[in-house]
C-alpha cells in the first residue's frame, strides 16, 4: 500500500475551547480518494481547515507528507465577487505555489491556466468579471484554480453545493481524473448516492470519527443512525477533556472505536451516563 | 489660454512645488486609494487621517511648524492606531470597523487635547488644512521618498494584495503573506496620509487618496487600469485645484479636493458603469 499523504495525531479542532473536530487518528493513504460525510456542524470543514493550517489545532497535529503540496476549496463565503477581477485572474491565483509572489507569469503558465479553462468547460470565458458569473459557472472556475495549483493533495469543501446536475457531473468527472492521477482528494458531500456512487472511501465525521473506511461499510445504516444522533450544540458546563494515554502505533482506522469510551461529553453514545437537560438531540 | 492654464506654473516657484509635490502625492496616494476602496475600507482612510492628528501635534508643540518632528509624530501616531485596529480585529472578535473607531476617537481627542496646549486655533486650522502652496524643498523631498517607498512596497506586493481582497482564505491556504501584506498595507495608508498632510491636511488628504479612487470605479471593472484612471483623476484634480486657487485666491487644499469631488460626480453620471449608461443599455440586450 501506498504511503500517508496526511496523518492526523489526536487531532482536536474547534473554536473557543469547544472542539469541533474530536480527537482524530488515522491516515490518509496517497492516491486515495476519500469522501467526508456528517450533519451540518460535525466538524467537516473544520477538519479541512485544519489540514491546510488555517486553523490552528487545539491538540494533537496533522502532518502532510513532506513536499505534498495542498489545494483546498473553501466554501464560497471568503471570497469577495464584487472585487475587479477577471476569470483569467482568478484561476490564474493558482499559479502562486509555483510563481509565488514576484514570479513572472509566462506564455506557458498563461497556457495551462487556458487549458484548466477548457477543461472546466469554460473555453473564452477569460475575459468575463468575476461578479457577471453564475454560482456553478463560478464552482467551475474554482476548480480550474485548483487544476492550476497541480496539487499533489486536493481538498475539496462542499463542491457540490448550489451546482445543477451536469455541472455536478462534470465535476466528479474532475476529481476521478486526479483520482487516476494518483492525488489524494478529500471532498465534503451531502448527497450519500454520490459518495456511494464514485467515492471508494468515506470519512463519517460526528464531531469525532463515526466510521472511517470503505465507502461500503463507512456508510452502513448503524453508523448513519450513530452520526445522526449527535449532539450539535456546545455545552458551557461540559466537563474538560482530560489527555489520557493513547497508543498511537497502530494509527488505522481499526482503533477509532476505542474512541469515545473516555469522553463522557460525546453524546449519542448508547453507553453515555452524562446528560444534559439543554441538550437537543436530532434524531 | 496659456496665461490662465500654465503660467502660474512657469512663473512663480511656489505653483511649481505646490504642482510638483500634488502630483507626487497622487502618485502614491491614489492607487493606495484604489485599495482601500476595494476592501470596503473607504472611511479607513478618513479615520486615519485624524488618528494622525496627536503625533503631528506632539511634533508641532516640541517643533513649532517643522515637518520632520510633525512627519515623525504622525507616522508613529498612525503607525500605533492601525496596528493596534487591525490586532483588535486580526486576533479578536471585533470587527474592524469598531475597533478602528476606537483607537482613532481616542487618538483624535488627545490630538485636538495637545493642539489647544500651546497654538492658537489658527494653528490647528493649519494642521488641520495644510497649505500645499507652502511647501518648501523638504517637503517636497519627504513625499517623493514617500511616492517612491510606496510605489515600491506596491510593486513587490501586489499579487498578494489582489489576492487578500479578492480571496483571503486562498491566500491563507499557499502563503504565510496574507496577514503581513494587510498590515503592510495599513502602514502604507498611514505612510501617505502623512506625507499629505503636510501638503493638503489630515482631513483633506484623505479626499486625494478616495476620491480619485471612487471616480474610477466607474470607468473600469479591473484593478490595474482602475488605479492608473485614478491617478489621472488625481493628477487633473490637482492641477485643477491649484489654478482655481490661484486665480480666484481660494484656498489650495479644498480646491484640489473638489475638483476631485467634482470628478467623482461626473464618474457617477457619465461613467460606464454610472447611473446614465446603465439606465440606457437596460433598455437594450443582446440575445446571449
Amino acid at each position: 500500500m501506498a504511503e500517508a499523504s496526511l496523518t492526523f495525531r489526536d487531532l482536536t479542532l474547534g473554536y473557543n475551547s469547544h472542539p469541533a473536530v474530536h480527537h482524530l487518528n488515522g491516515t490518509v493513504k496517497t492516491g486515495s480518494l476519500t469522501a467526508i460525510v456528517g450533519a451540518n456542524g460535525s466538524g467537516k470543514s473544520t477538519l479541512m481547515k485544519g489540514i491546510v493550517g488555517v486553523l490552528k489545532p487545539m491538540e494533537g497535529v496533522s502532518l502532510t507528507a513532506p513536499g505534498a503540496r495542498i489545494a483546498y476549496l473553501p466554501q464560497q463565503s471568503e471570497l469577495d465577487r464584487s472585487f475587479p477581477a477577471r476569470v483569467v485572474d482568478l484561476v490564474s491565483m493558482g499559479l502562486w505555489p509555483k510563481r509565488g509572489l514576484l514570479g513572472r507569469h509566462t506564455a506557458e503558465d498563461r497556457e495551462t491556466v487556458k487549458r484548466a479553462l477548457m477543461a472546466v468547460g469554460m473555453d473564452g470565458f477569460e475575459a468575463r468579471p468575476i461578479d457577471t458569473l453564475s454560482g456553478g459557472q463560478l464552482q467551475r472556475a474554482l476548480f480550474a484554480r485548483v487544476l492550476v495549483q497541480d496539487a499533489e493533495i486536493i481538498l475539496l469543501d462542499e463542491p457540490f453545493n448550489a451546482v445543477d446536475a451536469r455541472t455536478v457531473t462534470d465535476l466528479v468527472a474532475l476529481i476521478k481524473r486526479w483520482h487516476g492521477e494518483k492525488r489524494t482528494v478529500m471532498v465534503v458531500a451531502h448527497d450519500l448516492d454520490l459518495v456511494r456512487q464514485h467515492f471508494p472511501q468515506t470519512l463519517l465525521l460526528a464531531r469525532r470519527p463515526i466510521a472511517w473506511g470503505p465507502t461500503v461499510e463507512a456508510l452502513k445504516p448503524e453508523n448513519l443512525l450513530r452520526a445522526r444522533r449527535f449532539d450539535e450544540a456546545w455545552h458551557d458546563d461540559a466537563p474538560w477533556c482530560e489527555p489520557e494515554p493513547h497508543e498511537h502505533g497502530g494509527d488505522d482506522h481499526a482503533h477509532l472505536h476505542a474512541h469515545g469510551h473516555h469522553h463522557h461529553h460525546e453524546h449519542g453514545e448508547a453507553h453515555d451516563s452524562h446528560d444534559h437537560e439543554t441538550g437537543p438531540r436530532a434524531a | 489660454m496659456y496665461d490662465f492654464l500654465v503660467a502660474p506654473f512657469v512663473e512663480f516657484g511656489f505653483m511649481q512645488r505646490a504642482l510638483a509635490g500634488s502630483l507626487l502625492l497622487c502618485l502614491s496616494s491614489c492607487p493606495v486609494g484604489v485599495f482601500l476602496m476595494l476592501r470596503r475600507m473607504s472611511l479607513t482612510g478618513d479615520a486615519m487621517a485624524h488618528a494622525i492628528l496627536p503625533g503631528a501635534a506632539t511634533g508641532f508643540l516640541l517643533y513649532g511648524l517643522e515637518i520632520v518632528p510633525m512627519t515623525i509624530g504622525g507616522l508613529v501616531a498612525g503607525v500605533i492606531v492601525a496596528m493596534g485596529a487591525g490586532a483588535v480585529s486580526r486576533f479578536t472578535v471585533q470587527k474592524e470597523d469598531a475597533s478602528l473607531a476606537a483607537f482613532y476617537l481616542i487618538s483624535l481627542a488627545l490630538g485636538v487635547m495637545i493642539v489647544s496646549l500651546r497654538g492658537s486655533s489658527v494653528d490647528l486650522m493649519h494642521v488641520l488644512f495644510g497649505t500645499v502652496l507652502a511647501l518648501n524643498d523638504e517637503a517636497l523631498k519627504l513625499i517623493a521618498t514617500i511616492a517612491g517607498v510606496t510605489l515600491l512596497t506596491l510593486a513587490v506586493f501586489w499579487r498578494a494584495l489582489v489576492a487578500e481582497c479578492l480571496d483571503p482564505l486562498f491566500l491563507r491556504s499557499v502563503s504565510r503573506l496574507g496577514t503581513p501584506v494587510h498590515f503592510i498595507f495599513l502602514g502604507l495608508v498611514v505612510l501617505n496620509l502623512v506625507g499629505g498632510f503636510q501638503a493638503l491636511g489630515t482631513l483633506l488628504s484623505v479626499g486625494l487618496m478616495m476620491l480619485p479612487a471612487a471616480a474610477a470605479r466607474f470607468w473600469t471593472s479591473r484593478v490595474e487600469p482602475m488605479c492608473l484612471l485614478a491617478l489621472a483623476i488625481g493628477f487633473a484634480a490637482c492641477v485643477a485645484g491649484l489654478l482655481m486657487s490661484y486665480h480666484a485666491s481660494l484656498p489650495s487644499g479644498p480646491a484640489i479636493v473638489l475638483s476631485a469631488g467634482v470628478a467623482y460626480l461626473a464618474s457617477i453620471l457619465a461613467g460606464p458603469r454610472g447611473v446614465l449608461r446603465s439606465r440606457v443599455r437596460h433598455h437594450r440586450h443582446r440575445t446571449a
